[in-house]
């Protein structure tokens, strides 16, 4: 049964004003204290100490301890924001981040030297390669959903990439956010990274200014707002952006597996993921059992009463609990869950059923615990509705049977792509995570994300004393010479140089 | 509906229906390209010397074998590129698979430059088809001769409606912008980068963007002057000075300036002979317009060598600065002309100093026989690309990426660059629905204990090979069963 939407409490509206109140004070606050730490942060670059080896893997090593040292911490701000428990910050916050961090700082080394490209006969008196530099001064805008991990992780890669940062973590997730203004001053170097916080009117504010590339996760609208402002200044961005993530669970699959896989992904942080299954596209016969399963999964993780378990979390804030609530009252038909609980900003795990394309919650992202169910009669039509809508980041697959998982990809397209389980591959560190079209450009994790805040600039140097063999170049031109260089470069085709005879 | 609108309606729907994908169809269209720049090899090169006085002998040279090179590479390395990229496991994937998959982004809009109006357009298609997208093509309209060849010959060889050529000016450009593109490939100046990206922002669509800039040349005092000027003369002069990665402009000692003045002259009498404007091999400036701003550039400053023009010709001779300061009129802008202004510098100190507080240059060029001051320029300047003693050639080697930073651009392609550039690069995982013990770990209620095993099997990373792989699979799954039955 589903409680009756409450109306504004006095209390409710005060909270508002003094909130938008003390938003503007740092909105005024936030701009001459952007441009001042500009300012820093490339005089630190101009200094060259981020160019060395040595200096980077300190920092990196220091950002591990400052997560190793401050777990407690950090468990407590993400359970004010998000109810998170210990289990999902330690493993997909904590661990994730220091996880890149160690992988950048065991691969440093080899992603700082000059990669030499393939010599052959023809340039073998020159040297070919790329080196990777800083691109400058990295601006990283991280959402609130798991704010450590999607601020820090693409801080590991600008710091490994020898850039200075301004990290600008979410106002959403508060504590998170006070969190790390407090801590990396005293882990980091204070002239190269510097965080800061803001409301949604200093983001315009914050954009006018000159970046060497800027990275956000968030919402599509914002994500083109950084980009057409990006565009003033040439400033090349990376964009991790949220959508619905279709799931389609297949005749042929074992349910109650997948099931479980589902509602994990689904449900923990309360629904509030990027990557999660967003819905699930089903046969009318797997729906009745997956349903089941569902259920059971549910009774399983977070027991009878989800409110009362450690594991399960909460919405971030009210206006989220406005938007999961009004998309549930406005589709479908309840099949699991639907309690509510606005004052605690509690949502039960929610599975939706009967649910129509035209729906709110088919139409819009989730954000919350809450999993609608649409029918479909075959995979076909699961990959006609998919390829009707924007690609999204991530594309899920449940199914025993190889060629269904195998069309389902070739046949779509998305960020990244999972079968028989969900999220994983967004955490893995040797897997590009990012996405196409609507869901964003770019990628970054493991050596991605070196590459993606790196120029990487293309090097030949010549031997200025063989001049000989360059005399085919110079005019005046004649056919000659022409049919001599043609000859020459069949040759360097070969070795994939078409001017080496230049 | 607008022809420009159709006409990526038209690509979009012959794009949906998959036949791109096949590398079979990429590679046919690749060989029908080939055999159009073999076949129509006389009619490119005549419309190149209407656009540019390109002639005969340099269009093959400088436009059409880099094109044929890469033609060549794409049909040899596409299985390659195109296959999927395996990544490395870690025990919890230890029995997955976990690869890179490229595919097609889908319509790609390619805006050519005019400077070199066939390469610059063919080289990005060929990236697009290899990596199997369809293309609209956007010639430019200043190199008005090659933009029609291109929008007769493109289609009589390659699939029409795939890759449609639209040609015409800014409003046209202009309507095909409004477009939804699925990657917008531009070559030519920063003020038109910056209103492309804007126009691709409004569809959340990436760009590669490929600018120009004032590329810098620095000079070490104890060179061999005669061959560092030639390669200079060769790369400055080619085009009448009209290629982005031309050196823009020269640092050196106070000096050495007369002799490189001495030497250029030299040179270009060998290139060019002793009267200018009647050698076949010297090319023009584009139209008046930009003969027009390059002859303004001119005013105020000492003419050591050159310096005459003729505006019916749009022929600017081989121009040779000295005393040019930073604040110059001709240091404030891309000079895309035959005019080289010469800095003095007194150390690579102070060159290194002079480069940084400009803008991120598509090009630098560093002339020396200390492998350790060519290091030094190279870890102290930013710029799209390097060449030490001698000019342009990063551009020709495909196994490096070629693009710009900062103002002179974003994005890379050339070679494999390009077919990944063009490509939506895929994070695959693909598990089976066994092995359930182990994802036990992470499920609610959490744990403690849970927690300890989580993190070991997270945080621990294998290399091995197929052999090691089994084996640990094995422990692997009976360490499960183990940790399934004991502890949870």
């Amino acid at each position: 049964m589903l409680p009756s939407p409450s109306s504004p409490s006095p209390a409710r509206w005060f909270r508002t004003l003094r909130r938008t109140k003390s938003t503007e004070q740092s909105s005024k606050l936030s701009l001459s204290v952007c441009t001042e730490l500009l300012r820093k942060s490339r005089e630190a670059l101009a200094s060259g100490r981020t160019l060395r080896e040595e200096f980077r893997l300190s920092q990196l090593e220091a950002l591990v301890r400052m997560l190793v040292e401050n777990e407690d911490e950090f468990v407590d701000v993400l359970h004010k924001d998000l109810h998170k428990p210990r289990f999902e910050t330690v493993l997909s916050e904590l661990i994730l981040v220091k996880n890149e961090a160690l992988f950048a700082v065991n691969n440093l080394k080899k992603w700082m030297n000059p990669e030499y490209v393939a010599r052959s006969l023809v340039t073998s008196l020159d040297e070919c390669f790329v080196v990777s530099e800083p691109l400058g001064v990295v601006l990283i805008i991280g959402s609130w959903s798991s704010p450590v991990q999607l601020n820090l992780v693409p801080l590991v890669g600008a710091v490994a990439a020898g850039n200075c940062v301004i990290l600008k973590p979410s106002e959403i997730s508060s504590h998170t956010t006070e969190l790390l203004q407090r801590l990396i001053p005293s882990y980091l170097d204070t002239e190269c990274y510097h965080v800061i916080s803001g409301g949604p009117s200093d983001l315009t504010d914050l954009l006018e200014l000159k970046f060497d590339h800027i990275f956000y996760t968030g919402s599509r609208a914002t994500g083109q707002q950084v980009m057409q402002a990006a565009a003033r200044s040439l400033t090349p961005v990376t964009l991790v952006l949220g959508g619905k993530n279709p799931c389609y669970v297949d005749r042929e699959c074992d349910v109650g597996i997948a099931a479980q896989r589902i509602a994990w992904a689904r449900f923990h942080n309360a629904g509030q993921s990027d990557v999660a299954p967003d819905f699930v596209l089903c046969h009318t016969d797997v729906q009745a059992r997956l349903i089941l399963a569902l259920r059971s999964c549910l009774l399983q993780f977070y027991g009878p009463e989800p409110r009362h378990s450690a594991s399960f979390g909460r919405l971030v804030n009210a206006e989220l609990f406005t938007h999961v609530r009004d998309l549930v009252l406005a589709s479908g038909k309840v099949a699991v869950g639907g309690e509510m609980d606005e004052a605690e900003k509690y949502i039960a795990p929610t599975v939706l059923t009967d649910v129509l394309e035209s729906d709110p919650a088919m139409q819009q992202e989730i954000r919350g615990p809450v999993l609608p169910i649409m029918t479909v009669y075959s995979a076909d039509e699961a990959i006609n509705y998919i390829r009707r809508k924007e690609k999204p980041l991530c594309l899920y697959v449940f199914s025993s049977d190889r060629k269904v998982i195998s069309n389902m990809m070739t046949c779509t397209s998305s960020g990244s792509f999972c079968a028989n389980d969900s999220v994983l591959q967004s955490m893995m560190v040797v897997l590009p995570f990012g996405g196409v079209g609507a869901s964003g450009m770019g990628s970054y994790h493991g050596r991605c994300s070196f590459n993606t805040f790196s120029h990487r600039k293309s090097c030949v140097l010549r031997n200025t004393r063989v001049e000989c063999v360059t005399y085919l170049r110079y005019p005046p031109y004649e056919d000659r010479s022409l049919s001599l260089m043609m000859w020459a470069s069949s040759l360097s085709r070969r070795s994939q140089a078409w001017c080496q005879i230049l | 509906m607008s022809m420009e609108k159709q006409a990526v309606e038209r690509a979009r729907t012959a794009f949906l229906t998959r036949r791109s994908r096949p590398l079979e169809f990429r590679a046919q269209q690749l060989k029908a390209l080939q055999r159009m720049i073999t076949e129509k090899e006389r009619d490119i090169a005549a419309a190149l010397k209407l656009d540019l006085n390109k002639n005969e002998f340099q269009t093959p040279l400088y436009e059409l074998v880099g094109l044929e090179s890469e033609i060549q590479l794409a049909l040899e390395k596409l299985p390659e590129w195109a296959a999927p990229r395996t990544a490395e496991k870690t025990l919890l994937t230890i029995s997955d698979e976990v690869y890179v998959q490229p595919e097609p982004l889908g319509v790609v809009l390619i805006i050519g430059a005019w400077n070199y109006p066939f390469a610059l357009v063919i080289q990005p298609l060929i990236g697009a088809i290899a990596a199997g997208n369809a293309a609209v093509i956007k010639p430019s309209e200043v190199s008005e001769h090659t933009a029609r060849l291109l929008g007769e010959l493109l289609p009589q060889y390659i699939d029409k409606d795939l890759y449609p050529v639209v040609n015409g000016g800014v409003p046209e450009t202009q309507e095909l912008l409004r477009q939804r593109f699925d990657h917008v490939f531009y070559t030519g100046n920063c003020a038109v980068g910056k209103l492309v990206m804007e126009a691709a922002s409004r569809h959340l669509t990436p760009v590669t963007l490929e600018l120009g800039g004032k590329s810098p040349c620095y000079i070490d005092k104890d060179c061999d002057l005669s061959i560092v000027c030639r390669r200079i003369t060769w790369g400055k002069y080619m085009n009448c000075g009209q290629t982005c990665i031309a050196p823009d402009y020269v640092l050196c000692d106070q000096s050495i300036q007369s002799r490189v003045v001495e030497e250029i002259k030299k040179a270009l009498k060998e290139f060019y002979g002793d009267d200018l404007k009647t050698s076949p091999d010297y090319g023009r400036m584009i139209n008046q317009r930009h003969f027009k701003r390059v002859t303004a550039l001119l005013e105020g400053e000492t003419v050591a060598l050159g310096g005459e023009s003729d505006e019916a010709d749009c022929f600017i001779a081989p121009t040779v600065l000295t005393g040019v300061t930073g604040s110059s009129k001709v240091m404030q802008e891309e000079i895309f002309g035959p005019v080289l202004p010469l800095v003095s510098v007194g150390s690579v100190d102070e060159a290194i100093r002079f480069i940084n507080q400009r803008e991120k240059p598509l090009a630098l060029y560093v002339f020396s026989y200390d492998s350790k001051l060519i290091k030094r320029m190279i870890a102290e300047t930013s710029s799209g690309g390097v060449t030490a003693n001698d000019v342009l050639l990063h551009y020709s080697i495909s196994a490096l990426p070629f693009g710009g930073v900062g103002n002179s651009g974003m994005g890379s392609y050339h070679g494999k660059h390009s077919f990944d550039r063009l490509s939506h690069l895929r994070s695959c995982l693909i598990k089976s629905l066994n092995m359930e013990a182990v994802n036990k770990v992470r499920y609610p209620p959490h744990s403690a204990k849970k927690l300890s095993w989580a993190r070991f099997f997270i945080l621990k990373r294998v290399r091995l090979g197929t052999l090691g792989r089994l084996a640990l699979l094995a422990a692997f799954v009976a360490l499960a069963a183990l940790v399934a039955q004991r502890f949870l």
